[in-house]
């Protein structure tokens, strides 16, 4: 039982972060978002990186690695809040390079790895990184399917969140093997841990400065234990995300139940904890300026990506009932 | 990362597990609660025959010298079987440790051996009427005579002090310091005239725990622990040991009682009802990731020898999850779950104490945003 990441995912992540704090600041993002296009030159960047193509073997010119290793550069692009279509790209990847066909994953893998294509990913209402991606995986109920962007329709969808691009879907794609809706999952639920880290790390930094009645408000119970709770989920969040992380490649069979609790987790997780930073900012926190909110959109677009917590619980709750019915079986056949 | 179990903890956990099967605890019995003290204190003596008693304790104080993780597969699996918690569970857990931590070779050799047979009981005499969440501020006092201390006060929630041969208490011995630097850590004699045991009847109408009244009770100079004026920083090796190892026992528990809340529902039909559904699954939900955290808890400490921020939430994590869930039972089992005697009323009305005892849930996130989130001292 080693329930952490490694030294080489840990140096990984690091690395992530702390490029990532350089090349996309609050202030770029804010760039970025305002003219309604993605960071080309931060997008140049991570392609020259490998990043796409993480998850993607080495015969397709992949990195080789596995999903813990995307879920960590999933989480510390989501902690910067970084404007680049890597979330559709490297999960679109991911996806096809562990349920897509051999055909399919000849067509697509390179590309995407190599940062020459881009990806998409989401459900037939609501699919993120749409814009001019060449390939989109859709997720529908269990099901996903595949897309080629050319043949596809795709209508843009304008949404609160600027920082990436969205459109609807529709039309009638390739399906994928089974695994793969829960991996579109599991990438969306860790840009989602990145994303309560940041709204928790910003709101802790906030309320240890801003002072209010001659101290720091921080100090009022009211305040620090709504920050406790935002840890209690943002910890809720990581140990399903990277669960499910594990499982993916270690343990497929566990795959959809960890899956669904990451995406149980994120989606309602995600949306509270960015909530809880635009109230633990006070007045700052409701201005265009103070990028908490920002955060606030991403969660409220990825918690839709999901397809929502409900969903999730209600798979949870159909495979707890199976669960006790077989345990019960058991018990009456022995 | 690998969330598998090592060879030597699977074989660890087979042989529990024969092992539990060949010394089945059987049903706890109704004559009530002595009965029911001695039944947990016989499958403690069955363990420790066994050399499973305290698997966690080094091989030279009679222990498994198991580790964190097998540790941890001991309470699971003792959950599992439906095994009791052995009944000298507070020695087992925090006094043994406290006492290889800080006690004198002759306090060692005197009290570890016979907590792990349970020849010996240990019950924990540190809240107050007027110390609870805010110990430092006890008020027993303990003073010095001819080679041993009189002490005088008052302790309230000692569970199992009616069986008890031993207390760890913390009584004050200078009043003129600062309110942490006067207390001194005593292991105090249970079985003398100066010190009287009231049961304590809770919600439940049962007495799990105890008031304990102190008039010149007697203990030897050699039965303080780590020093005169040092009992704050023994104390908190205690309250540091407090949690370890439990989380294992109840996310296992948790889970028991779950799944049959869910089979109790799914026997109503109300499985398709998905309000209800939903509300079990958010229950599934935080029972696994309950069992995850504590994982990931147990990662760190065995890596880096101390936990991070996820080991400060699981006690909080649970204790609102096992509040839930009682709480959905009664929803779904309608007047059963209140019929006086019953066993999902008990668990409804036991479950309220689990946000309280053992640190409020309103202290551990103070010391979540203190210690964990680096924020500035609670007003």
């Amino acid at each position: 039982m080693d329930f952490d990441l490694n030294d080489e995912q840990k140096e990984i992540k690091r690395v992530a972060h702390d490029l990532l704090a350089a090349r996309s600041p609050f202030s770029k993002v804010r760039q970025a978002a305002e003219a309604a296009e993605y960071d080309r030159e931060l997008w140049k960047e991570l392609v020259e990186l490998g990043w796409p193509g993480i998850a993607v073997s080495a015969e397709h010119a992949g990195q080789d690695l596995g999903t813990v290793e995307l879920a960590a550069l999933l989480e510390e692009l989501g902690y910067a809040c970084a404007c680049t279509p890597f979330l559709g790209t490297a999960t679109a990847a991911a996806v096809i390079q562990a349920s897509g066909t051999p055909e399919q994953q000849g067509r697509w893998l390179p590309a995407l790895a190599a940062g020459e294509a881009t990806g998409a990913v989401g459900t037939r209402e609501l699919v993120c990184d749409a814009d001019g991606a060449a390939v989109i995986i859709v997720v529908d109920g269990e099901e996903a399917q595949l897309f080629d962007g050319q043949s596809a329709e795709v209508e843009p969808f304008v949404a609160i969140d600027p920082t990436r691009r969205f459109a609807r879907v529709s039309g009638q794609g390739e399906p994928l093997a089974a695994g793969a809706a829960d991996r579109v999952r599991l990438g969306i639920a860790a840009e989602v841990l990145g994303i309560c880290q940041r709204a928790l790390d910003m709101s802790l930094e906030f309320v240890k400065d801003r002072k209010q009645f001659g101290v720091p408000v921080g100090s009022f119970q009211a305040v620090s234990h709504r920050c406790a709770q935002m840890l209690m989920s943002t910890e809720t969040v990581r140990s399903a995300t990277y669960y499910a992380a594990w499982a993916a490649d270690a343990d497929p069979d566990r795959l959809t139940e960890a899956a669904a609790l990451a995406a149980a987790a994120a989606a309602d997780g995600g949306r509270e904890v960015t909530a809880s930073a635009i109230q633990a900012h006070g007045g700052i926190g409701f201005t265009w300026e103070a990028d908490v909110h920002w955060l606030f959109k991403r969660a409220q677009l990825d918690a839709l990506l999901l397809g929502g917590a409900k969903r999730h619980r209600a798979t949870l709750a159909r495979l707890a009932a199976q669960r006790v019915a077989s345990a019960a079986g058991a018990a009456t056949a022995g | 990362m690998d969330l598998t179990f090592t060879d030597a903890e699977t074989e660890f956990r087979d042989e529990l597990r024969a092992w539990l099967a060949d010394n089945e605890p059987g049903q706890p019995p109704v004559e009530g609660e002595e009965a029911s003290y001695e039944w947990r204190r016989g499958f403690q003596r069955r363990l420790a025959d066994g050399g499973w008693a305290a698997v966690h304790w080094p091989v030279e104080y009679g222990g498994r010298g198991a580790t964190l993780t097998q540790s941890a597969i001991f309470f699971e699996e003792l959950a599992r079987a439906k095994a009791p918690l052995p009944a000298n569970v507070l020695g087992l857990l925090l006094a043994g440790p406290t006492i290889m931590i800080w006690g004198t070779p002759e306090q060692k050799d005197r009290f570890l051996a016979p907590i792990v047979t349970a020849e010996e009981i240990w019950c924990q005499g540190f809240s107050e009427p007027e110390a609870g969440s805010d110990l430092a501020s006890l008020k027993t006092r303990a003073v010095k005579e001819n080679g041993h201390w009189r002490i005088t006060g008052q302790k309230v929630w000692t569970s199992g002090a009616q069986y008890s041969k031993w207390c760890m208490l913390v009584a004050r011995t200078d009043s003129e310091v600062a309110k942490h630097k006067g207390l001194t850590y005593f292991l105090m004699d249970m079985e003398q005239d100066e010190v009287q045991v009231r049961p304590l009847r809770q919600i439940t109408g049962e007495a799990e725990f105890n008031e304990l009244f102190m008039e010149d009770a007697k203990v030897p100079d050699e039965h303080v622990l780590g020093g005169v004026g040092n009992g704050w920083k023994v104390a908190l090796t205690t309250l540091m040991n407090e949690r370890a190892g439990l989380a294992f026992f109840l996310q296992v528990r948790l889970r028991q009682v779950l799944d049959e809340v869910v089979a109790e529902a799914a026997a109503r039909g109300l499985m398709d009802d998905p309000v209800v559904a939903d509300k079990l699954g958010e229950l599934h939900l935080k029972a696994e990731v309950l069992r995850l955290t504590a994982y990931r808890g147990l990662t760190q400490v065995e890596r880096y020898g101390q936990p991070g921020p996820e080991g400060s939430l699981t006690k909080w994590m649970w204790s609102e999850t096992n509040q839930q869930l009682t709480q959905l039972a009664a929803e779904l089992l309608g007047p059963e779950a209140v019929q006086a005697g019953t066993r999902w009323s008990y668990e409804l009305l036991r479950a309220r104490g689990n946000t309280i005892e053992g640190g409020t849930t309103e202290i551990l996130k103070n010391i979540v945003a203190e210690r964990v989130l680096g924020l500035p001292k609670a007003r």
